[in-house]
């Protein structure tokens, strides 16, 4: 049997890069696309040579979102699986004074997604089937002085997510929200986080293929983040003001 | 995702405690894993650097005097020749994953050593060998080309036609001539993932010895040893030669797929065990079982490459069975000539101290012409210890042995030798240090080892 094309967008991080090593080890055709998709000429050769699947490499700019409807037609195949892995995180203290670098973190990671997996989600429904897994993250649970910015454009995706898993939920199109927790990548680099909360980019890989085939809804790679953001979403807002976390 | 300016999670340039599959010696070090050539640059023009794989040499080979640069991000096979064989991977790449990647299409690695968790730059900084060193020699004699960043960052390119200096000494060289980057390998052809496996049990060391010289023609042979059986059996083996088995050589449910073997449990040690659970009562009673077994089976079966060439990688994370405090191997080669004599001497001085050891391994070497690399035409006995103030004694009366049989030793295993051993046992270790120092390869390029053993 083949196996339907898997899309990632934001290809280039260490999460989505797990992932296509996943599906490629599973044969699915892959579609990698980024903003500079020269940068995946590597991955690309080391997956066709190790899983022997085909795969494209795509220019993708999130952020050019009236390109949008011009790179799915670009694409070798309309995809069975769409994953979006594509986000910023940008620096607080910058994005707190300079609203140019503020918007630019709340388009790349709430505006760009949701555009994008919009345009994907009409085609899958007009053809009947098919599978979203947008990336978002923890910090969009509740806002925090420390990274408000990054999540309330994860927040504003998260509920984008929500509603289009709503809206498809008799139809044959699936919407999976992935809340990963702190993981190891290239963002996290160099940062002393505490093992036990911090998954691989592998353990997020394999948790989305798993979720997907299961057709879970919300998913935590680690388990542990489900009880710490339970924890954290319910102190009441009068004290949760006045905490530092 | 993580939050990047949570003032609880802040850069610290960590410095990492690090030692090898042994466990020990473990020291502190500046460990990074770049992402970019010039990422490994920046690390190498800090000083006292040295490139890791995957962690798998025994002692501190890949523990960087200062910088430890670990290769986990240059790990991609970039192509692949079907007609010659021949791939072009980075260094980072996993034996494992080539064998996952190929062995379907009918390729397997040239030359492996005893576990495929090791990285293909690690393996040629070692110059590994395999079961079948007798016959096609060191995993050497499969390279075409290496890539590696030197002390100025430039990224220079060796094979036995350009710069062919660097080229000999970076194989066996382990890793102290540059950042072993990509390089070129040549896999072999075979008709299916079984190996043919005849089992011979021999009752003493010149039975062993005896039947290794009868065994020259077999492409694989390895014998497990009884390292604490004395007297009269005092070297009782298990032979076990293998050959690649033909497509005309398999049953007629394994000839519809030559290349697929039962996918296998693995087992993992979850915990350190305590101390002294490997005692030499326990080690002996488990020798006496294996033998026994491999005794019971005898002559001529089928078995799958995974379990022939790599039986101890069923149990992940074997190597805290010998608790927290670590182990260590010893593993020297003999010429030939006073091999009968140092193995008996070397089995004798290890079954007097009663230090037990499961993983005692003779295998025989042939010819070897390098620059530096272990191998000599001879025998070789690997065994392992855990790290206790007995063991340590017993290792040093081990490298005597050594020493007085014109024999030398591994340094993927080493992890105590001294600086005099060393080169008392090896004149090249001294022409090595010498080339390092002209070519400006010392500051640059140093583990933990190498400063030890004065490389």
């Amino acid at each position: 049997m083949t196996k339907g094309p898997v899309l990632i967008l934001g290809a280039t991080s260490d999460m989505a890069q797990a992932v296509a090593r996943s599906y490629a080890a599973l044969g699915h055709p892959l579609q990698l696309a980024a903003r500079r998709p020269e940068a995946l000429e590597k991955l690309k050769a080391d997956l066709e040579l190790r899983h022997s699947v085909p795969v494209s490499l795509h220019a993708f700019d999130v952020l050019d979102t009236g390109s949008h409807p011009a790179f799915i037609e670009t694409l070798p195949a309309l995809p069975e699986i769409a994953i979006c892995a594509v986000g910023m995180m940008g620096e607080q203290v910058e994005n707190e004074q300079d609203m140019a670098a503020a918007a630019q973190v709340m388009r790349s990671n709430y505006e760009g997604p949701a555009t994008i997996l919009a345009l994907l989600a009409n085609r899958f429904d007009a053809r009947g089937s098919g599978q979203i897994v947008g990336i978002s993250s923890v910090a969009g649970l509740r806002g925090r002085a420390t990274n408000y910015v990054y999540g309330s454009a994860k927040a504003g995706f998260t509920a984008f997510l929500s509603g289009l898993r709503n809206r498809f939920a008799k139809r044959n199109v699936h919407v999976l929200t992935v809340l990963p927790g702190f993981v190891a990548t290239r963002m996290t680099e160099g940062m002393d986080l505490p093992p036990r909360l911090t998954a691989e980019p592998e353990e997020v890989a394999e948790a989305i293929v798993k979720a997907l085939s299961k057709g879970r809804n919300v998913i935590y790679v680690r388990k542990i983040w489900w009880l710490i953001m339970a924890i954290i979403t319910s102190i009441p807002e009068a004290i949760f003001k006045k905490l530092r976390i | 995702m993580p939050c990047q300016t949570d003032p609880v999670w802040r850069y610290i340039p960590v410095m990492s405690e690090l030692s090898g599959w042994g466990r020990f010696p473990r020291h502190k070090t500046q460990l990074a894993a770049p992402r970019s050539e010039g990422a490994i640059t920046a690390r190498v023009a800090e000083g006292r650097a040295i490139a890791r794989g995957n962690g798998r040499a025994y002692g501190d080979s890949a523990v960087g005097a200062r910088q430890t640069v670990s290769m986990r991000y240059f790990n991609h096979m970039l192509s692949f020749d079907e007609k010659t064989g021949v791939l072009v991977a980075e260094a980072g790449v996993i034996l494992g994953d080539v064998i996952s990647a190929f062995l379907p299409r009918g390729w397997f690695p040239a030359v492996t050593p005893g576990t495929k968790f090791v990285t293909l730059g690690g393996m040629i900084a070692a110059d590994v060998h395999g079961k079948n060193h007798h016959k096609d020699g060191s995993f050497g004699n499969f390279i075409d080309w290496i890539e590696l960043i030197g002390p100025d960052g430039t990224l220079r390119r060796c094979s036995p036609r350009s710069n062919d200096e660097l080229f000999r000494r970076t194989i066996g060289g382990m890793g102290l001539t540059g950042v072993i980057l990509r390089c070129a390998i040549r896999l072999r052809p075979v008709e299916s993932a079984w190996i043919r496996q005849t089992m011979q049990p021999l009752e003493n060391l010149d039975a062993a010895l005896e039947a290794f010289e009868a065994a020259d023609a077999a492409t694989y042979s390895v014998a497990w040893i009884d390292c604490l059986s004395q007297g009269d059996r005092l070297g009782r083996s298990l032979l076990m030669l293998g050959e690649h088995a033909t497509a005309a050589e398999l049953s007629e449910d394994k000839v519809r797929y030559p290349f697929e073997t039962p996918r296998k449990n693995k087992k993992t040690v979850p915990f350190d065990l305590p101390q002294g659970v490997l005692s030499q009562y326990t080690v002996r009673a488990f020798n006496a079982l294996y033998y026994w077994k491999g005794a019971r089976q005898s002559g001529e079966s089928l078995v799958d490459w995974d379990t022939y060439f790599y039986p101890l990688d069923a149990i992940l994370g074997w190597n805290r069975i010998y608790g927290r405090k670590g182990f260590m191997q010893f593993q020297c080669a003999l010429p030939l000539e006073s091999s009968p004599e140092g193995l008996r001497a070397l089995l004798e001085a290890t079954s007097e101290a009663g230090a037990g050891s499961f993983l005692a391994v003779l295998k025989r070497f042939g010819e070897q012409e390098s620059p530096f690399s272990f191998p000599m035409l001879g025998y070789t006995l690997a065994l392992d210890f855990p790290v206790n103030a007995k063991t340590l004694a017993l290792m040093e009366e081990l490298d005597r042995i050594t020493l007085d049989h014109g024999g030398r030793f591994y340094l993927a295993k080493d992890s105590q030798m001294s600086a005099e051993t060393l080169h008392r046992s090896d004149p090249r270790a001294a022409d090595y240090a010498a080339y390092r120092d002209s070519e400006g390869l010392r500051a640059p390029f140093q583990s933990r080892q190498s400063e030890r053993l004065s490389l």
